[in-house]
């Protein structure tokens, strides 16, 4: 088993959050992991990115070769396309959040940036701030992003499930049944999406 | 198998086999990417429950110069900083090699190639051999925690202080560690011998004799250490020098088994016999290393004329600056590297804003209604946050050039008859390295007017406390600044009118003033 996955985002939308639950999901299987993070300067609004590296044998870089990525989850659907040259161009997804951050002057029109995406052949755009919001759990985005990917990742959903409630447990219950909540309905609309073909 | 496995940053690794190591303090100022090991070590029960020193330091220096003095009482200690933070700590560093340490005392300096939150890429490698200080260099987070616990019982061992060099992509990526059993911290035994501590140029001549002698034998002996390491290969048309996290990335490249012959690095100075295995083992070498090509020149001579040809940054088999990563080096191979799909046209890059309501926005506003009607003034800056008001919509700042240069370079500035001539400094900044520079303007009462951005935290690493916070005015008065041109204002737009009047003011006013535009970081206002 080898699984190696970038998670793209805007500084400050807290995309360590997700790579701190498929790193709690790994170490519940006991594979090894490599998780390289962006801390300073960028995290002010930047452009920000984790590569993350799953494996049930020794790994290397901590740093993913170009071509190689299986997923690229974006929180954001402009940095969704800015990591392309990492997806491995054969079997390699794109799931992406379709909320703009636009704190800058030249953003393109987001209906520009969901065209490049659905040309893809293996994509999962949807957006997952209305949906967290719709469950009542607006903060809950992230965890969204990680239901709306986690057909495409390699664990049961159960293994996820139980790092979400070990991650949120200091928060209470309710807060990790609003979490499981917003896992389940993102993951069942991925599952649902039919596979798109190359155009 | 590991029963215990942690996962944790580099950084985390560093600080968790420092605690483990029995260190009775760390001592540090911020700065990406070396932050996350002391704040590891103030989040940590254990260190909470032995009282371990972790209060953050004004800046590198007086960092470097408490831990040194705990390493005389005998106890161990670790010192950490970004590698342009080892400039300000250079000279108690480069004088700890002659003086010797008690305690053991190891200094983490973190590199940051690509510049990802640095003004350079200075490589601390340059620096270590400067002094004459070993340095070790790991390549992954298991060989960070392995070697600090080592360094200290080295640097107890050669009494020298030891450097532990790390880059960006180590320190901030997570992998699984495995820790060894806590050892007990040392017990108070300060030393007396003034002969070495009492650098008069009597003991430090003999001292520094010594020391240049040890040098020689200590690089010998570091053969019998586990980090230099040669590894045999069949294919001898290619030898490769992998230091550090370069060695990771060879790996990359050859899944299933390199077949060239490999020298590991995580050790300098490099005892000699390696040299003698290089001129063997294989016809030429390729020199991969993180940060400056400071292996690859040592071995070409300071002539180029290497025993061996040599490929790396100097001819550009690899770039000659800038980090590596598993692409180029796989590049460098003659792999050919796989590429997916091109970024579309319409992405534009998204650099670094202020957050939407930083007080620093507010700040630059009122600056830039005054300064408008100057166009030969000039605004100095400085290194935080506030920096990025370098970049629209603000295009308020002329310069930026390492901590605590706004006050200092606007006082030059003036000398040389600029006018107005304004300085814009963070408060954390300005206990870092403002005071002395405002001590020399007020002791010529130069025609300057300094802004503190006095947001009460150090928001650019992430909101550590700021040794200023609730000091400046009576630093600033303390100083000498005339209390009359001492005035808080409040960055807010709705006092904006009233705030840059204020400013005009001290602008007409040919003395020292200080401006302190004071309002709370919205990022700690909003985690607290
Ligand atoms: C010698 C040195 N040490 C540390 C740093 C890292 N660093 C850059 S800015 C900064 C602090 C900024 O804090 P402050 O001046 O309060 O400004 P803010 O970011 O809060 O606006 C630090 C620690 C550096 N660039 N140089």
């Amino acid at each position: 088993m080898h699984y190696d996955m970038i998670i793209a985002g805007v500084g400050g939308q807290g995309i360590l959050s997700i790579s701190a639950l498929i790193g709690r999901a790994a170490l519940t299987r006991g594979w090894h992991l490599k998780q390289s993070e962006v801390h300073g300067m960028a995290q002010r609004g930047g452009a920000v990115q984790s590569h993350l590296r799953l494996s049930d044998r020794p790994i290397h870089s901590d740093l993913i070769p170009r071509g190689r990525a299986l997923l690229i989850l974006a929180t954001e659907p402009l940095e969704a396309l800015r990591y392309l040259p990492w997806l491995d161009p054969e079997k390699g997804w794109l799931v992406a959040n379709e909320e703009p951050v636009r704190n800058m002057a030249a953003y393109p029109d987001p209906t520009t940036l969901y065209a490049a995406i659905r040309a893809f052949p293996r994509y999962f755009l949807f957006n997952a701030d209305t949906l967290a919001r719709q469950l009542q759990a607006p903060r809950a985005a992230n965890v969204a992003m990680l239901g709306a990917a986690s057909p495409r990742l390699p664990f049961e959903p159960e293994t996820l499930e139980a790092a979400i409630a070990a991650q949120f447990a200091r928060k209470g219950d309710s807060v990790v049944q609003s979490n499981l909540a917003v896992f389940r309905a993102a993951r069942k609309e991925a599952l649902r999406t039919p596979i798109s073909l190359a155009p | 198998m590991c029963t215990q496995s942690l996962l944790l940053l580099g950084d985390e690794a560093v600080a968790r086999a420092a605690l483990d190591a029995g260190i009775s303090g760390v001592y540090a100022y911020p700065g990406t990417p070396s932050t996350e090991i002391t704040e590891y070590i103030q989040q940590d029960p254990d260190a909470i429950a032995r009282n371990v020193h972790r209060q953050w330091c004004a800046n590198e220096k007086t960092a470097m110069e408490e831990a040194l003095g705990m390493s005389y009482a005998g106890k161990r200690a670790l010192v950490c900083m970004k590698h342009v933070g080892l400039n300000v700590a250079a000279d108690p560093f480069v004088n700890s090699a002659i003086t010797g340490v008690g305690g053991g005392l190891v200094v983490a300096v973190a590199d940051d190639p690509s510049m990802h939150s640095s003004q350079n890429e200075q490589d601390s490698r340059f620096y270590a051999r400067f002094a004459y200080i070993p340095l070790l260099e790991p390549s992954t987070q298991q060989e960070a925690y392995e070697m600090v616990r080592a360094a200290f019982d080295y640097s107890e061992q050669l009494r020298l202080p030891i450097v532990v060099r790390l880059v960006t992509r180590l320190a901030h990526s997570r992998a699984d560690v495995c820790p060894t059993p806590p050892r007990p911290e040392n017990p108070l035994a300060p030393a007396s011998e003034p002969s070495r501590w009492v650098l008069l140029p009597v003991h430090a001549r003999k001292n520094w004799d010594v020391l240049t002698r040890r040098w020689p034998e200590i690089t010998a002996a570091s053969q019998s250490l586990p980090w230099n390491r040669f590894f045999p290969g069949p294919d001898r048309r290619l030898g490769i020098v992998a230091a550090g996290i370069a060695f990771n990335y060879l790996h990359e490249c050859f899944p299933v088994g390199i077949p060239f012959p490999i020298l590991k690095i995580g050790h300098y100075p490099i005892s000699p016999t390696f040299l003698d295995t290089m001129k063997t083992a294989a016809d030429k070498w390729l020199c991969l290393e993180e940060g400056a090509p400071f292996l690859e020149e040592q071995l070409r001579g300071p002539f180029s004329t290497p025993l061996f040809p040599i490929r790396g940054r100097l001819d550009r088999t690899l770039p000659r600056t800038g980090e590596l990563n598993p692409d180029l080096v796989a590049k460098a191979l003659g792999l050919n590297p796989r590429e997916g799909p091109p970024v579309p046209r319409l992405v534009p890059p998204r650099p670094p804003s202020l957050c939407r309501r930083c007080p620093h926005a507010d700040t630059y506003d009122f600056i830039r209604d005054v300064m408008d009607n100057y166009p030969h003034g000039r605004i100095f800056s400085d290194i935080g946050c506030y920096t990025l008001g370098a970049l629209p919509p603000h295009n308020a700042i002329h310069t930026c050039v390492d901590m605590g240069a706004a006050i200092t370079m606007a006082k030059g500035a003036a000398d040389a008859g600029l006018y107005p001539s304004l300085a814009v400094i963070g408060d954390s900044t300005f206990a870092h390295s403002g005071l002395t520079g405002l001590l020399d303007a007020v002791a010529e009462n130069s025609p300057i007017t300094i802004l503190i951005l006095d947001n009460e935290t150090t928001g650019m690493t992430g909101g550590q406390d700021s040794l200023a916070r609730g000091r400046i005015e009576s630093i600033v008065t303390g100083l000498g600044v005339a209390p009359d041109h001492v005035a808080v204002v409040t960055p807010l737009p709705r006092f904006r009118q009233e705030n840059a009047q204020r400013l005009r003011a001290e602008i007409a006013y040919r003395g020292v003033s200080v401006l302190i535009a004071r309002r709370p970081c919205i990022q700690i206002r909003k985690s607290s």
